[in-house]
């Protein structure tokens, strides 16, 4: 929690501090590991580039949804449909409070959605590959959600405090999920030669598109050094990525399943695995918006608000009817709290 | 908990060859008591399935977040239901499991109330079939908390919760798409309209069930009409709605005669299962 007294918004008691001394306790409240606040002044282009950044992160939750949605109705086992099921509603959930905490730095959900659907805003790549089998679920949930944990656990100590605090409760259920992906894929890999089979040809589509969910290469990451200046991101995307490669490895032979690298080896030097070359033409297209599933992914979200739109509609004018006006309804509220 | 038995009367339908039919009026032994008793948590266990299997066709398309959050709850606990249902269904005839009995069995052999199955149409459609839905089985589970069986009896006092909250979520849509706006009004309407031939199916008592009152196990269907009727006319009330009056009813889900789009929902439910003969999940 940031002190306030050492960047209070302009207009507070105690304000009349000039444009240079807020940048400057900005500056110095960032540089001590301080967390800033919805209501702390920060530059406009920290805040840009957080509701960038979360909205593209709670934008992520909500269209991630399609692939693995797509397997609920046809999940081999009850028990694994209530799995996938609970997963894809944890994901909702984690869009929901991601949408929280943009809307803490002034914007709002109808707002970002209108962007997402525009495609004024994006997702992550990710979710722009077809979930082609059942072993793409557990394929998901080893490397795209590893993926995202190892991304994901050092926004816990990231310096915008909402962002943080909805990051450890994201992380929590997310390593769950993993756990969970890992040990469907391993069920499979033990089980028949045609399912063992179905789980190595998930893990040789998603290993690539998952080592791109860390962006580009460090030379070539617009927004990297000014987001590590301000603390938003911690470490590098190479070196997570790296990171991630020497979690997977072990895993993967613990698995029973090879990961589809013929460069892959350990490096005694480095004490890391080197691993081959990115597909960063591919990465790019998809980004572009010509990935294999990009157009349906967000068809099927524009669908999905637009076939609701009579539905809020009914909800607003049922609202209308049955409460008075915000403005008394919040004076109502106040009234009840004091 | 209904503790006389009713004759089945003109609702008994000749069951299908599948079945196990004990002669009606001969006292259960246990062996028999346990088979009726299979496919009494069987019935009931379809019908959550079924519905469960639907409303997952939301997941990602509904009106609002919140809403594919809460649709698809409520598909998770009925799915919970099912499992504990079918467990104990397949428990009883001492063969399989809750995935042979959801994943190998062919349409015929289903035994949910056609209800449970008709597409999901707009939310309109949805939210009908759930008022209509949930409310029966927060009435029939709280009856079944007396079943002379300790397992039924054992299951509803938690799945009873789930009931309600589903009867809550389902009236507070029907009351704001009844009064909301002019178009979400003649879709409520329009799909209560679409539900209602399938009513009097959920309190018709079939053979078993009506065997199964008499040992007081099972909830007499019939008995829980006038507490459904007051409980879903006063949610129409509310919501401005006409009581549906359709010239046709439907009949036959109990005795495993479905709709014809029972057969591609099983075909997409069983799929990878089957695909993979032998396999472990």
């Amino acid at each position: 929690m940031a002190t306030a007294a050492a960047h209070p918004a302009p207009g507070s008691a105690d304000g009349g501090m000039s444009a240079e001394a807020y940048e400057a306790a900005f500056e110095a409240a960032v540089a001590a590991d301080e967390r800033i606040e919805p209501r702390d002044w920060m530059p406009d282009a920290y805040r840009a580039s957080l509701v960038r950044q979360i909205a593209q992160h709670a934008h992520s939750e909500i269209i991630g949804m399609q692939p693995e949605a797509n397997w609920i109705t046809r999940a081999p086992s009850l028990r694994r449909k209530a799995i996938l099921m609970a997963k894809v509603q944890d994901e909702a959930g984690h869009g929901l409070y991601l949408y929280g905490a943009a809307e803490t730095l002034g914007t709002s959900r109808d707002e970002l959605l209108d962007k997402l659907h525009s495609g004024r805003q994006k997702y992550s790549s990710i979710f722009n590959y077809p979930t082609l089998t059942w072993a793409d679920v557990g394929a998901i949930g080893w490397l795209v959600d590893g993926a995202a944990i190892t991304n994901q656990v050092p926004l816990c100590r990231c310096s915008y405090g909402p962002y943080a605090r909805a990051m450890v409760r994201v992380c929590k259920e997310e390593s769950f999920h993993q756990r969970q992906g890992y040990e469907l894929l391993l069920a499979l890999s033990r089980g028949t030669a045609a399912q063992h089979e179905m789980a190595q040809d998930a893990v040789n589509r998603w290993w690539w598109p998952s080592l791109m969910m860390f962006g580009p290469p460090d030379n070539e990451s617009a927004h990297s050094a000014q987001s590590m200046a301000w603390k938003i991101k911690r470490f590098s995307n190479d070196e997570l990525r790296q990171r991630f490669v020497d979690i997977c490895v072990p895993q993967a032979e613990s698995l029973g399943l090879t990961l589809p690298d013929p460069d892959l080896r350990w490096n005694e030097e480095s004490g890391h695995w080197d691993f081959g070359v990115i597909d960063w033409t591919e990465f790019q297209e998809v980004l572009k918006g010509n990935g294999p599933c990009n157009a349906q992914r967000i068809t099927q979200r524009r669908t999905a608000h637009e076939n609701g739109s009579w539905v809020r509609e009914a909800a607003e004018a049922y609202a209308r009817k049955h409460h008075s006006t915000p403005t008394a309804a919040g004076a109502e509220t106040r009234k009840a709290t004091v | 908990m209904a503790t006389e038995a009713t004759a089945a009367g003109d609702t008994a339908v000749v069951d299908a060859p599948v079945a196990d039919v004990a002669v009606e009026g001969i006292p259960h032994d246990t062996a028999a008591l346990e088979r009726d008793t299979a496919r009494y948590a069987l019935a009931l266990g379809d019908d959550a399935l079924i519905l469960c299997q639907r409303l997952s066709g939301w997941v990602t398309r509904a009106p609002s977040i919140e809403e594919d959050l809460a649709l698809s709850n409520i598909a998770l606990d009925l799915l919970g239901h099912a499992r504990t249902l079918l467990s104990y269904s397949a428990e009883l005839t001492g063969g399989g499991d809750e995935d042979s009995l959801a994943f190998t069995r062919t349409e015929r052999q289903f035994r949910n109330v056609l209800l449970a199955e008709i597409p999901n149409g707009d939310y309109a459609v949805t939210i009908a079939r759930q008022l209509c839905l949930a409310h029966h089985t927060r009435l029939l589970y709280t009856a079944l908390a007396g079943s002379a069986d300790p397992v039924l009896a054992a299951f509803v006092t938690k799945a009873v919760q789930e009931s309600a909250y589903h009867c809550t979520h389902a009236e507070q849509w029907a009351v704001r798409l009844g009064t909301g706006t002019e178009e979400s009004h003649r879709r409520m309407q329009a799909g209560l309209d679409r539900v209602w031939p399938y009513i009097a199916e959920l309190f018709a008592a079939d053979e078993v069930t009506a065997r199964l009152v008499a040992a007081g196990v099972a909830v007499d269907p019939a008995s829980l009409r006038a507490d459904w009727d007051a409980a879903v006319g006063a949610v129409l009330t509310r919501a401005g709605l006409t009581l549906p009056k359709p010239n046709w009813h439907s009949q036959g889900g109990r005795q495993g005669l479905h709709t014809e789009g029972f057969g591609p929902l099983i075909a997409e439910l069983q799929a990878v299962h089957r695909q993979y003969p032998g396999g472990t999940w």
